[in-house]
């Protein structure tokens, strides 16, 4: 849709309650036993298994192929009475695309590769449109951009909004996740300006953060663009997804993210198709907990194979 | 486990249970049945009655139903605690609250399961927000224990407290009621809800535990009838009562003339309002919090909604989908929201009066919910298309009942939010600081929620504006209902106050004949009544106007209509004003002295009394622009400030003695505050009054902010007590008269003051206390 700047002129957010909202949260939803490890598996599969490192190598990101195909030890997944499970994607550089294609070849498993100069998005512009093309020519499903932060902490939605057109252009078929940084962004009203500009322009994720910058995705920040999102099918009748990057590393966060999408957006929400993790060592804590699940004694790293 | 496939696809949350193992274990080694706490003593009464699990409608203990005999008992057990309690000295008496405070921390759990059990609300509530906020109490006043004689000198304990506490947060209100009075250095008998006496009983158990000395806190259980007998009993000097504005009436009525301290937290109908520019999506949170905490069972629920026209459609679209969400039912769910309703008679009650509603032409949401069966559950409920004239606009539903209408500009909002009897608390909700502050400094309540609500902290004072009673229960404001102030020595002469006799003199006829008429909206007026009442003095009498019911009425409009611009004066202005007054007082010494001299003061009496008189102007004249409210600190990133608001237009009668002294003793305090005063002078000796009209008129005050109306007693002063648009009556005159005014005042629930001690013994800072009322204005702030 067009850019609407009365739409974007007119959204406020209130912190203080946001917050309110957020710590509230935890003590209101809870999920226990079965139910929690129903939940925890939900989390694997809208997990975007990510390596996003100065010293990946085609080894370790070999690794990470192999853990999205198998997150869970067979024999756990077994006496939770399921064949099989996978990530939701897997996350990685440009040069690293080509390399989990054929990893996961006969896998329905996507490749997401973060682009546009991530972390900081401020290569040439037309270095950044080449990248998406790149990636999405060695066969990545899904890119990963990263907007420019100067244009939402000054304001200029129009700049952000073409922006993100010539993005999501450039993606062609590939489904585009925007970043926002919101650890960058100054306010929560910002966060959700940039959201509905984002979503205007045609991303079809919403997500949090890079994972580089010094705060990433919280609670607060993921509620103000959960009810962005909303708002924006109100406007269209069109589902966003969204997905929380940095900073999750236990099985209690990513179930808190859970509980947030199920309150503020519904079961259409609790799927990887609308929802998605960025994590990298989430799937380790998680995969304890299934286990003392299983047999009631608390779980060890070294019992679960490394990524 | 073929199950986890199934609930991997529905992702619902399943059940959530909290172990309430511990809790029926206590029970259990209680045989189910509980005695009264008195003395230290457990006593076994007579007869019990049953307490229920409102979730399942089954009995869960046998509770003592405690008599007149107890209750005599119980008094005499705090009556001797007493002087131990004082003993002990602020250091003595911090230890214990202290260990009180921990003690509800190390059994946090135990006491959330409860009470839980007992009254029906979520664990969440109790276990998040009850249990902690009662913990925060006992940690607070354990610092105003020490701290209570260097903070409050000049005060002292009044002695033996009756507490009377509702079922809604039977523990919190326990906390709200113990507290502050056991920092202040009382001694206390509380009375629990009849329906939720458990965690009451629990918390006696504690101070058991902790040594707290035998008699300090005595718990009885039972019915209103030891409530009633708590009231009545002569040696109880303090009655704090939290509960339905009903029966606070009856109250009050019943201590009328008993010279007990009374706090009243009563009712509301606390409006919810927001603009257009508000973050609507963090106001449905609000209304959660609001309406949907508690089953609505709260006195300050944000029951009345009232959004601005532009963004209603919008705001109620999304309220109905946040409904939907809500989860309701067994509320030892730890993912439950709303659990259930404390007793059938009250379900039964919510649901009469939105039938009702509906049947007035509002329009019905309620969410889809599965209720647990046998349990007393009521769903959410949204009422729109509700008009200020429809019953469930105006009565307290005390369920999860929120009815809605709209309005169009700021000024409007404030009219729709004040049009009730109540004060108790609002909300507004603004991303605009100008609307804010403007918009909290007119609401009529003693608590502004600025983008949030149902916020509690120790430290922060609570309680109503209006018929929601009056007294604070929390902050330093909230001592004072626990102290009573140390009497001053006499300044004043009273061997020849008055001339007693009322024989009819002649009038002295070596002067022109003077005209005294009554003194109401800025004018000199004759007296509806058309007669004169004639004044002995020396040399024979003087006239002065015989004022009527109908004066009085005249009186209260203008002084209502003054009030308005009176108390939203600067106080600058207000202090300029009285300096004036002083200054021109002091040009009519000579007829000032005369009036005094001419009723038998002798001449040094008289000039002591003028003396008083001009000092105390300069007094109060200093005073207008220094009661500076406080910045209370909450655990939480807030701003929370008091205003010290003036109450209303005043009635004040003015002691017998002292005419000149006493009227402006009387008077000043709540001139100075900004409230807007009807006064009537010493029956006796009303010439000095007579005298000041003229003063006053050249003084600057604004017409009607001071009228003085002379008469008899009688007349005047029951249409006074009476008088609904009276906030508040100071009663100098006579104990009998005192005890009329105050059994005559819970019309509109006007606030009393009856001192039984001279009004010169009486310091400063309770003048200028009781002439406001403290309002907390909360505002959470985060870029």
């Amino acid at each position: 849709m067009e850019l609407q700047l009365k739409v974007i002129e007119g959204l406020t957010v209130n912190r203080s309650a946001v917050e309110r909202r957020t710590a509230s949260l935890g003590g209101r939803r809870t999920v226990k036993k079965a139910h929690q490890a129903a939940w925890l598996l939900r989390a694997i599969q809208c997990m975007d298994l990510t390596t996003l490192s100065g010293d990946d190598t085609p080894g370790n990101v070999h690794r990470l192929c192999a853990k999205a195909k198998q997150p869970v030890r067979q024999d756990i997944l077994e006496t939770l009475g399921l064949d099989s499970l996978h990530t939701g994607a897997v996350c990685v550089y440009h040069q690293y695309v080509e390399d989990c294609k054929r990893n996961l070849e006969g896998t329905s498993i996507p490749v997401a590769a973060v682009s546009t100069g991530f972390p900081a998005g401020l290569s040439p512009m037309r270095e950044r449109l080449h990248e998406i093309q790149a990636s999405v020519a060695a066969g990545a499903d899904e890119i990963d951009i990263v907007i420019t932060r100067a244009h939402v902490l000054t304001g200029n939605w129009q700049a952000l909004y073409d922006e993100m057109q010539m993005f999501r252009e450039a993606c062609g078929e590939a489904h585009v996740k925007s970043i926002l940084a919101t650890g960058e962004l100054g306010t929560l009203t910002n966060v959700a300006k940039a959201s509905m500009v984002c979503m205007m322009a045609g991303a079809d994720f919403i997500k949090t953060s890079t994972g580089k910058e010094p705060v990433n995705a919280t609670l607060p920040v993921a509620l103000t663009m959960n009810r962005m999102i909303r708002e924006y099918q109100e406007m269209t009748g069109y589902k966003v997804g969204f997905k929380p990057a940095g900073g999750i590393r236990t099985a209690k966060q990513s179930l808190d993210f859970l509980i947030l999408m199920k309150e503020e957006l519904g079961h259409d929400w609790v799927q990887p198709n609308l929802f998605r993790l960025g994590a990298s060592t989430l799937l380790s804590d998680i995969e304890r907990q299934l286990e003392h699940f299983i047999t009631g004694r608390y779980s060890a790293y070294n019992r679960h194979p490394q990524a | 486990m073929n199950q986890i496939q199934s609930l991997l696809s529905a992702m619902e949350y399943g059940p959530a249970p909290e172990d309430a193992k511990l809790a029926y274990e206590w029970l259990d080694a209680h045989k189910r049945e509980f005695g009264l706490y008195m003395g230290g003593m457990w006593v076994k009464a007579e007869s019990t009655f049953p307490t229920f699990n409102p979730s399942t409608g089954k009995e869960i203990a046998q509770i003592s139903q405690a008599t007149q005999q107890h209750v005599d008992d119980a008094v005499k057990h705090a009556e001797k605690a007493g002087k131990e309690w004082i003993k002990l000295g602020p250091t003595g008496r911090a230890k214990y609250l202290y260990a009180l405070a921990r003690q509800i921390q190390k059994h946090a759990r135990l006491f959330a399961v409860l009470e839980s059990i007992d009254n029906g609300k979520p664990i969440r509530e109790t276990r998040d927000i009850d249990i902690p906020l009662v913990a925060r109490h006992f940690y607070y006043h354990a610092g105003w224990a020490k701290l209570i004689e260097d903070e409050f000198p000049n005060h002292e304990p009044i002695g033996v407290c009756g507490q009377i506490i509702p079922w809604n947060f039977p523990l919190l209100m326990l906390s709200w009621k113990i507290a502050p009075a056991l920092a202040a250095g009382n001694t206390v008998i509380l009375k629990p809800a009849e329906f939720t006496s458990l965690t009451a009983l629990l918390f006696a158990e504690i101070c058991e535990r902790i040594g707290l000395p035998k008699g300090v806190i005595n718990i009885l259980t039972g019915d209103g009838e030891v409530g009633k007998a708590l009231v009545e009993h002569s040696k109880i000097k303090k009655i704090a009562f939290t509960g339905s504005t009903e029966v606070g009436k009856i109250i009050r009525k019943s201590t009328a003339g008993s010279g007990k301290k009374l706090s009243l937290e009563l009712g509301g109908k606390s409006p919810f309002i927001v603009f257009e520019d508000a973050d609507l999506d963090s106001v449905v949170e609000g209304i959660v919090d609001a309406i949907w905490f508690n089953q609505g069972q709260v006195c300050c629920a944000g029951s009345r909604l009232l959004v601005q026209e532009g963004v209603a459609e919008k705001l109620y679209s999304k309220i109905r989908a946040r409904m939907e969400t809500l989860r309701v039912g067994d509320p030892l769910d730890k993912a439950v929201d709303i659990g259930a309703i404390v007793d059938s008679v009250q379900l039964q009650r919510i649901s009469e009066l939105v039938n009702q509603g509906v049947s007035e032409g509002a329009t019905i949401f309620q969410s889809k919910c599965d209720f647990p069966t046998g349990g007393w559950f009521y769903p959410p409920t949204l009422l729109t298309g509700v008009e200020p004239a429809s019953t469930v606009a105006q009565i307290e539903i005390f369920g999860p009942v929120l009815v809605a209408m709209t309005f169009r500009t700021p000024a409007e909002a404030v009219v729709l939010a004040n049009n009730t009897v109540y004060g108790l608390a609002s909300s507004v909700w603004t991303q605009n600081i100008d609307v804010a502050h403007d918009i909290a400094s007119k609401i009529k309540a003693g608590t502004v929620w600025v983008n949030c609500t149902n916020q509690f902290d120790a430290s922060v004072g609570f309680g109503g504006y209006r018929e929601s009673g009056y007294g604070r229960e929390g902050g330093k404001e909230g001592l004072f209902e626990y102290l009573q102030p140390k009497s001053l020595e006499c300044k004043l002469n009273k061997s020849t106050k008055k001339s007693t006799t009322r024989s009819t003199g002649t009038a002295n006829t070596d002067k022109l004949d003077r005209t005294h008429k009554l003194f109401i909206g800025g004018k000199q007026v004759r007296p509806d009544s058309g007669y004169s009442l004639t004044i002995p003095t020396l040399n024979g009498s003087v006239e002065v106007g015989r004022g009527n019911r109908k004066d009085i009425r005249n009186a209260v409009e203008a002084a209502e209509s003054a009030f308005a611009s009176w108390s939203s004066a600067t106080s600058f202005n207000r202090a300029q004003i009285l300096y004036y007054f002083a200054e021109n007082l002091e040009s009519a010494k000579a007829q000032l002295l005369a009036s005094l001299t001419n009723v038998g003061y002798s001449p040094a009496e008289a000039d002591n009394e003028w003396q008083l008189s001009l000092e105390l102007i300069l007094t109060y004249a200093a005073w207008a622009d220094k009661n500076d409210g406080l910045v209370h600190q909450p655990p939480s990133r807030m701003l929370v400030y008091t205003k010290n608001e003036p109450i209303g237009p005043v009635a004040v009668i003015c002691p017998e003695e002292n005419g000149l002294y006493g009227l402006l003793a009387s008077c000043l305090p709540l001139l100075a505050m900004g409230n807007s005063v009807i006064a009537v002078p010493s029956y006796s000796n009303p010439l000095p009054s007579a005298e000041l009209y003229r003063i006053i008129e050249a003084s600057d005050f604004p017409a009607g902010v001071w009228n003085i109306i002379t008469g008899t007693p009688e007349e005047l002063e029951s249409t006074l007590a009476d008088h609904d648009a009276i906030q508040s009556i100071w009663h100098f005159g006579t104990t009998e008269n005192q005890q009329t005014a105050e059994a005559k005042s819970i019309g509109n629930l006007k606030q009393t003051w009856t001192p039984k001690t001279s009004i010169d013994t009486i310091p400063v800072p309770e003048f200028v206390r009781r002439a406001t009322q403290v309002k907390n204005i909360w505002v959470p702030f985060g870029s």
